[in-house]
C-alpha cells in the first residue's frame, strides 16, 4: 500500500495527494495505491506537479492500515503526518485536536 | 561588537533584494526546483519533514540584545513563537513559509543579521570561545580574529565552492571551550616567550561518519600571517582534497590520506608563497576591529560578595545556580553566567520568543548589552556584576530559564533529530527530554557531577555525540529508532573520540542504560572528585560493558 507524499512549494508544508488530484493537508485524505497501476498513476501526477511548481519532494510512501485509519509504515512519514514528538502543539497533531475540540 | 560599516550593509542588502527576485521567480514557476535549490541553500533555506527551515548566522556567537529581540520578533511574527539555538552558535527558524523569507531576510539586515554561508560547501560560521571577552583565563579576545577570518571568508571568490563545508573556530585561553580540535581549522590563541601574539594552529578535525581529532601542524603563526596561513590552508585543500566522494571530500580525509607531515608540507610552501604578501595584516587594521571588541565600561561595584552571601543563605536554589552557572570573570566584582535551555524536559537549545526578549531586556539592564551563543546550546550573559546576580537569577525563574545544570548530565547538547530533519534516522530530542527527567533532580545530578551527554539523529553528528563523555548516535534498524552508545568522548584541549560500548538500544532501553552507565560510573570512581570521563580513562570500558550486557559483554 501507497500514497503520494510531498511537500507545499510555497511553505513547506507536508501534502498528501488525493483523488481528485488536489493536495491534502492530511494523511488521511490521500488516495492510497493498493496496485502497480495505481502508483504509476500517482507519480505521474506526482511529477506533474512539480513541473507545475505546485509541490517539491515528492515521495511514494509505504503506508498500511492499522484500526481501520492509514498509517506510514517508517517513523520518519509518521512525524511528518503528525508533526514533532516532542510539541504535540505543533504540525497536523495541532490542527486535529483543535478540529476535535470545536 | 562589530559594527557593520557601508560595504557590509550594502552588501547584505544587495543580497537581500536578489534572494527576494530568485524566490519571486520561483514561486511563479519561472525557475525550477533544481535551479532554485543551490540558490535557497546559499541564503540558509532548507526544507525539512514538516516545512522550510531558515538557518540564521550569528558569527562566533555574539549577539547583541537588539538582535536578540530581532529574532524573538521574527519567531513570534513569522514562525511558530520560537527558535532553535545550534551547536554551531546559529539559530534556527523551523516552521518560516518561504514566501516570507524575503521579509524575514530584510528584518534581519536592519539589524547587522543574515544567513549567508549557513550552508554549502563554503567557509562556515567562524566560531568562537562564549566567554570571549570575559573569562579569566584568557590570552586575548579571540573574536577580533574570528571577525577577520569572517570578513576574508565572505563570498571569497576561491572558496565560494571548496569539495565540503569548511568550519573553523578560535580559541583565546588554554581551558578550550570551542572545541577547536574538532573543526577543520582550530586556532588557538597565545602569546609566544617574547610576548607576541599568535596562533597553534590545528588542521583537519571532524567528526560525521569519520570522527578525526586535529593534528597540530604550526606551534606558533605570529597575528600578522593568520589570512595567508589560513589561505594557504584553504588553497591546498581546494586543489587537493576529495571531490569524488562527498563522504571523504572534508579536510580531515585529505590529512589522513596524505599524512601529517606531507601535506603540512604543502602548506607550509604555500604559506612561503603567500608570506609578506598582501595577506599580511597591517596592525592598524588588526587594532581597528579589536576596538570594536573593547571591553565594555564596567563600573566598579564592590558590593558583590555581601551581597551574595546574604542571598545564598535566604534561597537554596540560587546557590545551586550560583555553584554551576556562574563562571569566573578577568574583572572580580563581575561574573559570567550561563542561561541553560534545558529545563527539565526541555528540548535542548529551544527558546520562546517570551524569553528571547526577557534574555535581551536583562542583557539590557544588566548585562553590558552582550549575549552569546555556546555551542552547548545555551545563552551567556557574559558581563553581570556579582551584586546583581541576585536580581538576574530572580527574572529569570519568572521565564523558567534558571535550570542550575550547566555541565551537568542534562545541560544536553541535542540536534533536531527526526523530529524534524529532513537527514535524520532516529529521534534525539525525545531521548534528551527522558534523560532529562530521569535526571531531574538536582541532588542527584550534583553528586554525579561533570558530565557532557550529546546526541545525533543520524551519522552526520551535528550533536557532537563522538565528543560526549557519554555520546547517543540514534540509527535506523528494521524500521525502528536504534540508540548506540559512545564513551569517553571529549572537546575540550583534551579532545578523544569516543567508543563505541556494545550492541545498541532500543527508544525505551536506552534511558534505562545510560542510568546503569552513570550508575556504574558512581559505583567505580576512586572519590566524587574524580569526573566521569577521569574515571573512564583510568578504568576502560570493561565495568561498564560488563553492567549493561552481563555475561554477553564479551559478545558486545
Ligand atoms: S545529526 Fe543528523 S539528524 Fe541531527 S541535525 Fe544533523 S543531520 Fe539532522
Amino acid at each position: 500500500m501507497k500514497v503520494l507524499t510531498a511537500n507545499r512549494l510555497t511553505n513547506g508544508e507536508a501534502v498528501w495527494l488525493a483523488g481528485d488530484h488536489s493536495w491534502a493537508v492530511t494523511l488521511q485524505a490521500a488516495e492510497v495505491a493498493l496496485d502497480e497501476a495505481t502508483e504509476e498513476k500517482l507519480a505521474r501526477a506526482g511529477t506533474a506537479a512539480l513541473l507545475k511548481n505546485e509541490v517539491v519532494d515528492v515521495a511514494l510512501i509505504d503506508v498500511e492500515l492499522d484500526s481501520g485509519a492509514l498509517r506510514p509504515v517508517r517513523l520518519r512519514e509518521r512525524i511528518r503526518a503528525a508533526g514533532p514528538t516532542n510539541r504535540r502543539d505543533l504540525g497536523k497533531q495541532a490542527e486535529l485536536q483543535i478540529a476535535v475540540a470545536a | 561588537m562589530y559594527r557593520y560599516d557601508e560595504f557590509d550593509q550594502g552588501f547584505v542588502k544587495a543580497r537581500v533584494t536578489e534572494f527576494r527576485d530568485q524566490v519571486e521567480r520561483r514561486l511563479a514557476g519561472e525557475i525550477t526546483e533544481d535551479q532554485f535549490k543551490p540558490l535557497r541553500l546559499m541564503n540558509g533555506v532548507y526544507l525539512q519533514l514538516h516545512a522550510y527551515m531558515l538557518r540564521v548566522a550569528i558569527p562566533y556567537g555574539t549577539l547583541n540584545s537588539t538582535q536578540l529581540k530581532m529574532l524573538a520578533h521574527i519567531a513570534r511574527t513569522y514562525d511558530k513563537g520560537y527558535g532553535h539555538f545550534t551547536t554551531r552558535q546559529n539559530v534556527q527558524f523551523n516552521w518560516p513559509a518561504l514566501s516570507d523569507i524575503p521579509a524575514i531576510l530584510d528584518e534581519l539586515a536592519s539589524v547587522e543579521m543574515h544567513a549567508l554561508q549557513t550552508s554549502g560547501n563554503c567557509i562556515r560560521n567562524v566560531t568562537a570561545d562564549h566567554f570571549a571577552g570575559a573569562a579569566a583565563d584568557e590570552i586575548a579576545d579571540p573574536r577580533p580574529y574570528a571577525e577577520i577570518l569572517r570578513q576574508w571568508s565572505s563570498v571569497h571568490p576561491e572558496f565560494s565552492y571548496l569539495p565540503r563545508k569548511f568550519k573553523i573556530a578560535v580559541t583565546g585561553a588554554e581551558r578550550d571551550r570551542a572545541a577547536i580540535q574538532t573543526h577543520d581549522i582550530g586556532l588557538h590563541l597565545k602569546r609566544s616567550a617574547a610576548g607576541e601574539l599568535g596562533f597553534a594552529v590545528y588542521v583537519g578535525g571532524g567528526q560525521g561518519r569519520t570522527p578525526m581529532i586535529a593534528k597540530k601542524i604550526r606551534d606558533f603563526l605570529p597575528e600578522q600571517h593568520l589570512l595567508a596561513y589560513a589561505t594557504a590552508i584553504l588553497r591546498v585543500y581546494n586543489l587537493y582534497g576529495r571531490r569524488d566522494n562527498k563522504y571523504k571530500a572534508r579536510i580531515k580525509i585529505l590529512v589522513h590520506e596524505t599524512g601529517t607531515e606531507e601535506l603540512t608540507g604543502w602548506i607550509e610552501k604555500e604559506f612561503e608563497a603567500l608570506k609578506d604578501g598582501e595577506l599580511t595584516l597591517p596592525d592598524a587594521d588588526v587594532q581597528a576591529i579589536k576596538a570594536y571588541f573593547a571591553p565594555p565600561n564596567l563600573p566598579s561595584r564592590p558590593d558583590g560578595d555581601a551581597l551574595l552571601r546574604e542571598a545564598q543563605a535566604d534561597d537554596r536554589n540560587f546557590g545551586a545556580w550560583l555553584r554551576r552557572n556562574v563562571t569566573t570573570h578577568r574583572n572580580p566584582e563581575y561574573a559570567a553566567i550561563t542561561i541553560a535551555l534545558k529545563g527539565t524536559g526541555e528540548a535542548p537549545g529551544d527558546a520562546t520568543a517570551e524569553q528571547m526578549d526577557a534574555i535581551a531586556q536583562i542583557a539590557e539592564e544588566y548585562g553590558a548589552n552582550e549575549i552569546r551563543v555556546s555551542h552547548e546550546q545555551n545563552l551567556i550573559l557574559p558581563h553581570v556584576a556579582r551584586a546583581d546576580l541576585k536580581a538576574v537569577y530572580d527574572r529569570l525563574v519568572e521565564f523558567d530559564l534558571h535550570a542550575a545544570n550547566a555541565g551537568l548530565i542534562t545541560d544536553i547538547i541535542s540536534c533536531p533529530g527526526l523530529d524534524y530533519c529532513a537527514l535524520a534516522t532516529a529521534r534525539s530530542i525525545s531521548v534528551a527530554q527522558d534523560i532529562s527527567h530521569r535526571f531531574a533532580s538536582l541532588e542527584r545530578q550534583e553528586a554525579v557531577g561533570e558530565l557532557k551527554l550529546k546526541i545525533s539523529g543520524c551519522i552526520n553528528a551535528c550533536g557532537h555525540h563522538h565528543v560526549g563523555h557519554i555520546g547517543i548516535l540514534g540509527v535506523e534498524k528494521k524500521g525502528s529508532e536504534l540508540y548506540q552508545v559512545t564513551l569517553g568522548g571529549s572537546a575540550d584541549e583534551n579532545t578523544s573520540i569516543g567508543e563505541i560500548v556494545g550492541r545498541g538500544f532500543s527508544a525505551e532501553e536506552i534511558g534505562p542504560a545510560i542510568e546503569t552507565i552513570v550508575e556504574t560510573y558512581i559505583s567505580w570512581r576512586e572519590s566524587p572528585e574524580e569526573t566521569f570521563l577521569q574515571a573512564y580513562r583510568r578504568l576502560g570500558a570493561a565495568p561498564f560493558k560488563e553492567a549493561l550486557y552481563g555475561a554477553d559483554a564479551k559478545a558486545a
